[in-house]
């Protein structure tokens, strides 16, 4: 398993972002889940659970991936995630 | 022996009747005052109707004499000023269009004559005692509806909740075991396969199982099966508006779904924009719990709740929330600094 910190960014197009960031994350195997700082753990391939990271922004969250393409799949979130 | 659930009334199949004199006759119960004529030869290509007052009096110049011609009071008193030999003139002039039928309202008395011309040229004179604005809305209402534009479309028709729900698809995806599903749970089969669509009004398309297919579904493995011998009179309807179109795919990781729900397409069918949604098929997925959300969801949103709306305005209240709070803190900070 792999996983890095970031900070989520609020934007006036948070929605779609956090919406493309779920298109992101399907296309790679591996589970991935993204932890708030109270410590709830979101499966990043979940709409209704990605939405609720609106309430999250500013904050630290931890992004984890664990699987075949877990590395690429990191990398391609904290990437989207930064921009 | 003879199956009775072969059997359908047949006044019941209003959707299968053919446009001639003879249907609109015996549908609004005119009289045929020239029973030589018959009337179910005779086809009917517009569903306007004309009043052929200033055919009367001579004027034959853009003649609307493809459509059904109303005798009203005022012809009916224009007439009498006319000679008999003039009138009869009228009327074979009239005739030698050869006008789909001349119908005769408020019970007006028509002169031997006039039948005489009509039976000439072979066009059927017709009577009712009702008032002729109300014969000219009933006949253009009848004919619209005889006359409606039809198309036939590939997919399954079944009435969810009340809303006629068209599943379409590839062959293979699994259509029929979805409306068969559907109907197991109570919903009612309208056709298998082929629908018969009739565009009945401007926004309004009415769908039909073809009358041989009609009660059959094919499943593959098992067959065809009878839905009203397997569930009865509940599981069947005879025609039902289409509502919205359910298009079932194959899942295709590439494409990138509406997970919101928010993207609205729509399909034209006879130039009426049906709503359309496509629903990504795996196997063993229940479709029948997914086209009835489908169904119930759509129902809400003609009915004025848009679920996906709503939860997007749900969203953007806590970032604007978010947002005010990053502005005032910001101020305050600013503030506490300065």
């Amino acid at each position: 398993m792999v996983s890095s910190e970031v900070v989520i960014r609020i934007s006036q197009d948070i929605e779609r972002r956090l919406a493309s960031l779920i298109q992101v994350a399907s296309e790679y195997r591996s589970r991935i889940y993204i932890t708030t700082a109270d410590n709830k753990k979101i499966n990043a391939k979940s709409l209704m659970g990605m939405m609720n990271l609106i309430s999250s922004t500013g904050d630290t969250i931890t992004v984890s991936a664990e699987g075949s393409d877990e590395k690429e799949a990191l990398e391609a979130i904290l990437k989207y995630l930064k921009r | 022996m003879k199956s009775i659930i072969n059997e359908y009334p047949q006044n019941y199949d209003a959707f299968r009747l053919s446009s001639t004199v003879g249907t609109l006759a015996k549908r609004m119960d005119f009289t045929n005052l020239t029973p030589e004529i018959d009337l179910d030869r005779i086809q009917v290509t517009e569903y306007g109707v004309a009043r052929p007052s200033l055919q009367l009096t001579g004027f034959f110049n853009f003649f609307a004499f493809k459509r059904v011609q109303i005798v009203g009071l005022v012809e009916q008193e224009y007439m009498k000023t006319l000679d008999d030999e003039v009138l009869a003139e009228r009327f074979a002039h009239i005739a030698s269009f050869h006008v789909p039928c001349i119908i005769f309202a408020r019970n007006l008395q028509v002169k031997d004559s006039i039948l005489d011309v009509c039976k000439r040229y072979g066009v059927p004179a017709l009577k009712t005692d009702k008032e002729t604005d109300e014969v000219e809305a009933e006949v253009i209402r009848f004919l619209r509806f005889l006359l409606a534009p039809r198309q036939t479309v590939h997919g399954e028709l079944i009435d969810v909740f009340g809303l006629g729900v068209l599943i379409q698809g590839d062959s293979g995806i699994g259509k029929s075991e979805a409306a068969l599903s559907l109907i197991n749970r109570g919903h009612r089969l309208i056709s298998d396969d082929l629908v018969e669509i009739r565009k009945v009004s401007e926004e309004s398309l009415v769908g039909l199982a073809p009358e041989l297919t009609r009660d059959f579904i094919e499943l593959r493995g098992v067959g065809v099966v009878n839905i009203r011998a397997m569930y009865g009179y509940a599981a069947v309807k005879e025609f039902q508006t289409i509502d919205m179109i359910i298009n079932l795919e194959e899942i295709n990781r590439d494409k990138s779904a509406d997970r919101f729900g928010l993207d609205h397409q729509y399909e034209n069918i006879l130039g009426v924009q049906i709503d359309k949604i496509n629903i990504p098929v795996r196997p063993g997925r229940n479709m029948a719990v997914i086209l009835e959300s489908a169904a119930l969801n759509f129902r809400a949103r003609i009915m004025g709740y848009d679920a996906p709306a709503d939860f997007m305005n749900r969203l953007s209240r806590c970032r604007e929330d978010i947002l005010d709070k990053q502005k005032s803190d910001l101020i305050k900070d600013l503030s506490e600094n300065l």
